[in-house]
């Protein structure tokens, strides 16, 4: 059974080849091999409105140090960018076919919005997704999170301090009764600045998500005490339940 | 009611627009306007040959906009494209202009010129 908590370095936000706006390198070898370099023991694969690549990072990630949780990057209908991970990779395709079904009936137009593939463990093509990704799913914020708990997930808008896309950005403020488990800030933030110009980020925990659209964007900053990576731990974690904990290195480097 | 043909170079000239991209866009016309912040209803509202104003300064815009066919993204309230954007832009063949004033006094601006947003309600 589960341990005594430990310290695990995760990076909650990575993307893949099936993200248009990803660079070609962000296969599963290459990101399971970066993530070690990194020291990380936990990290989320989460393409924009899908999850057609997780079963293949986790895939690529076995019998390695390294745990991945199946997730994706909800665009909400607010155009508000929000992490949803789950522990079970069917909860996640479940939660996909739900978001499938709120995307407009539209296809991806590679010149514009760049190429989905996807791909098996060793990163080789398997298809290209023809749906647009890259867009709003007509689902509310707040219907989301509700959605993403109901099925046993974690749910984390993304990159609030970015001036696009996020909480901060697009609803002006954190919505008073936010159901979410955690707000991501990006490797920019500081929490010196950054809670002065946003002070409704007091109290709230905080993870530091590499949005990695290339390999140099993981991030190594999200520390976790836990007893395993996992779902369930990150939960306590970021609850700071039964001894676990979610703290960030706020350091220069970047 | 008589069609105002207005053309890019004039929009520019009469409403005081920094061109950011290169190129020689600044002669097409002007089908008409539209003006939002949220990416998927420009998505599905907008028209090719329409000026777009918005705040929005980041590469999603311009996919979008050549997506569509825009003649021009007007983006308002002294937000900068950054250079990847620009490059992007140019690439792309969008012409991506920049102004201090927000998005009302631009509105207001065009339709003073006699730009017209179209039907009320469009595409709903």
């Amino acid at each position: 059974m589960s341990g005594r908590p430990r310290p695990v370095l995760a990076d909650l936000h990575v993307h893949t080849v099936l993200s248009p706006c990803a660079e070609v390198e962000m296969i599963p070898p290459l990101i399971v091999r970066r993530a070690a370099r990194l020291g990380l023991g936990l990290i989320a694969v989460t393409d924009h409105n899908a999850a057609l690549n997780a079963a293949a990072l986790i895939a690529a990630a076995e019998e390695t140090g390294l745990r991945v949780l199946p997730g994706l990057e909800l665009q909400t209908r607010e155009e508000v960018h929000l992490l949803c991970l789950f522990g079970a990779l069917e909860s996640c395709l479940a939660w996909q076919k739900e978001v499938f079904g709120r995307l407009p009936a539209l296809a991806n137009r590679e010149e514009h919005f760049g190429p989905q593939y996807v791909v098996d463990a060793t990163g080789d093509w398997l298809r290209t997704e023809e749906r647009l990704l890259a867009v709003s799913a007509e689902i509310a914020l707040d219907e989301a999170i509700d959605r993403v708990h109901a099925l046993g997930g974690l749910a984390i808008p993304a990159h609030v301090d970015r001036p696009a896309f996020s909480l901060l950005a697009n609803l002006g403020l954190i919505p008073a009764g936010l159901a979410a488990d955690a707000l991501e800030v990006t490797g920019r933030f500081r929490p010196e600045t950054g809670l002065k110009q946003w002070p409704g980020l007091q109290g709230w925990p905080l993870v530091v998500g590499g949005d990695a659209h290339r390999l140099s964007e993981m991030q190594s900053r999200t520390l976790l005490k836990i007893a395993e990576p996992t779902l369930e731990e990150l939960r306590l974690a970021l609850r700071g339940e039964e001894g676990r904990k979610v703290s960030v290195d706020w350091g220069n480097t970047d | 009611m008589e069609a105002v043909r207005i053309t890019l170079e004039q929009i520019i000239e009469e409403l005081g627009l920094e061109l950011v991209t290169a190129g020689d866009g600044a002669v097409r016309s002007i089908g008409g306007g539209y003006a939002s912040d949220l990416l998927s209803f420009v998505m599905s509202h907008a028209r090719a040959g329409d000026v777009w104003v918005t705040l929005q300064a980041h590469d999603n815009v311009v996919a979008v906009a050549g997506l569509i066919g825009l003649a021009a993204v007007i983006i308002t309230e002294g937000q900068r494209p950054t250079a990847g954007m620009i490059a992007r832009a140019e690439q792309e063949g969008v012409v991506l202009l920049a102004t201090a004033k927000t998005t009302f006094t631009v509105v207001a601006e065009l339709a003073a010129l006699g730009l017209s947003g179209g039907a009320d309600g469009r595409g709903s």
